[in-house]
């Protein structure tokens, strides 16, 4: 099996906030790994070293094994406590990297659809600038995606004027357009009505019987349960616990854990 | 009647200057302003620094006085002289740059960090990103306080017949003592009004172009 992700000895502060602290894990090809864990615990901030979003201090990062950090000077900033070798990062070429950033798709909390363009738009849009696809081509294959997320009579409308359930698939959808190998999703249903989560959860399910790559964090334990192939819990910036759900969700070993599950399962 | 007909048509000699003021200003000033919009972003300190003291400086003073500085200090420092009509320009320039500049850098503030973070991610170049997917919204955001600033400009204009440049104002200034009647200023007013009239139109049409989707 290929390792499509790996994240190895990940380092990101935020001025003195360690907001990730030496955090290492891989996704194989075709696998679910769901992030759970409390606020503030950094799970975002993985998904966004990961998307580039966020220049991370320490560590590497490796996309279909092409490695994000060329090379690691050494520097005596960091203290000792989180890179032993005190060294600091520098990312490869611009080329690599924006082949790495169209290999994983980024599913936002609030969706992030770009409102002055349709919903079919939305999804061409990136077809055809980023994939020089053309019009045709793009319109073709944006419909089939759409109507596969449910929202063929949605094609022509704005997103202001789509349910928040919608919006997040039209969100998906527009992900699924760059055909990424991986696929990161932040909370994506935290920002539902509880009545439209339902809808959401069910086309993650049906990529993940798609065999798609996916990283999910999640507050939902009960859906984590069921999708993912792999559960992560984080606390303060740190791996806890790993492991298959029935093992890291039904008989957690780490009493940080038991706790964390216990306020959310009530 | 005759009166009224013959007032406009002196009156209108001025229309083409306070049209030329203002499509001038609009056609230098709107670059101008989004440079400084950016100059005013920038993370260089120094030139942040400046472009915050001109904008203070330009929004903190009276404009007559900025119109007067400028065509006069050249003479009084150097004693050089230069045109008029050049003068008004610059000033006018560099006087609303600096209010669109504001205007575009509220625009270009207002859009969610989501928008570029979600384009990123799917891709799209800088400028891709800028052209295609924050622009238009930037647009739609400032149309209101653009109409605005727009509307002000086409009656500052009249601010030009203080270093002697003979728009629609001055013209029926120099009418009415003539005559000794406040026709001419009716008339005066009656045109400005008629241009803000039609830059109130213009602008509703392109807020009624971009009203297909809300911003939420
Ligand atoms: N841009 C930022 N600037 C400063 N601190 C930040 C920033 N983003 C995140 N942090 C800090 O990093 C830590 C981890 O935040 P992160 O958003 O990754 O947590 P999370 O696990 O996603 O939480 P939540 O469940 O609330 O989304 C927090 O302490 C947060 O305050
Ligand atoms: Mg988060």
């Amino acid at each position: 099996m290929s390792k499509i992700l790996e994240v190895q000895n990940l380092v990101k502060k935020f001025g003195d906030n360690y907001a990730i602290k030496n955090v290492s894990f891989s996704v194989n090809e075709g696998e679910v790994l769901a992030i759970i864990g409390s606020s503030g615990s950094g799970k975002s901030t993985v998904l966004r070293c990961i998307n580039q979003l966020e220049k991370i201090d320490a560590g590497n990062i490796k996309i279909c094994g092409d490695s994000m950090i060329k090379e690691i000077k050494t520097e005596n900033k960091l203290p000792k406590k989180y890179d032993s070798k005190n060294k600091k990062v520098v990312y490869t070429d611009k080329e690599t990297l924006n082949k790495m950033n169209l290999e994983c798709g980024m599913v936002f909390q609030n969706f992030n659809l770009f409102p002055h363009l349709t919903v079919l738009e939305n999804v061409t849009e990136a077809m055809i600038q980023v994939l020089k696809k053309s019009k045709d081509e793009a319109d073709k294959e944006g419909t089939k995606i759409l109507t596969r997320m449910g929202l063929e009579a949605k094609i022509n409308q704005y997103p202001c004027n789509l349910s928040g359930g919608e919006q997040q698939r039209a969100s998906i959808a527009r992900t699924l357009a760059i055909n990424p190998k991986i696929i990161f999703m932040d909370e994506p249903t935290s920002a539902l009505d509880p009545e439209l989560v339902g809808e959401v959860l069910k086309v993650v399910k049906q990529l993940a019987s798609e065999k798609r790559t996916m990283v999910i964090v999640t507050h939902e334990i009960g859906f984590a349960r069921e999708i993912a192939d792999r559960v992560i819990f984080m606390s303060k910036g740190e791996i806890i616990e790993e492991g298959k759900p029935e093992e890291v969700i039904d008989n957690p070993k780490k009493e940080r854990t038991k706790e964390f599950l216990q306020r959310y399962l009530k | 009647m005759d009166d009224f007909l013959n007032l406009l048509k002196i009156l209108s000699e001025g229309l083409g200057t306070t049209l030329l003021i203002f499509i001038l200003t609009l056609i230098l000033g709107i670059p101008a302003g989004i440079l400084v919009a950016i100059a005013r972003n920038s993370k260089c300190k120094l030139v942040n620094l400046i472009t915050k003291l001109y904008i203070l400086i330009i929004r903190g003073t009276p404009m007559m006085l900025q119109i007067i500085f400028i065509y006069f200090a050249p003479y009084y420092l150097f004693n050089v002289t230069y045109d008029r009509f050049v003068a008004i320009i610059i000033a006018f320039v560099v006087n609303y740059a600096a209010y669109f500049a504001e205007i575009f850098r509220s625009g270009i503030l207002s859009i969610p960090k989501g928008q570029k973070e979600a384009a990123f991610t799917l891709g799209f170049s800088k400028t891709q990103t800028f052209f295609r997917i924050l622009l238009p919204q930037i647009v739609k955001r400032i149309l209101p306080a653009m109409s605005n600033e727009v509307i002000s400009l086409i009656k500052t204009t009249s601010l030009a017949q203080i270093i002697g440049i003979t728009e629609i104002f001055a013209l029926a200034q120099k009418q009415a003592s003539y005559q000794f009647s406040i026709l001419p200023l009716c008339v005066a007013g009656l045109m400005y009004l008629v241009l803000c009239t039609i830059i109130t139109y213009a602008f509703n049409k392109a807020e009624k172009k971009y009203s297909y989707y809300t911003i939420t």
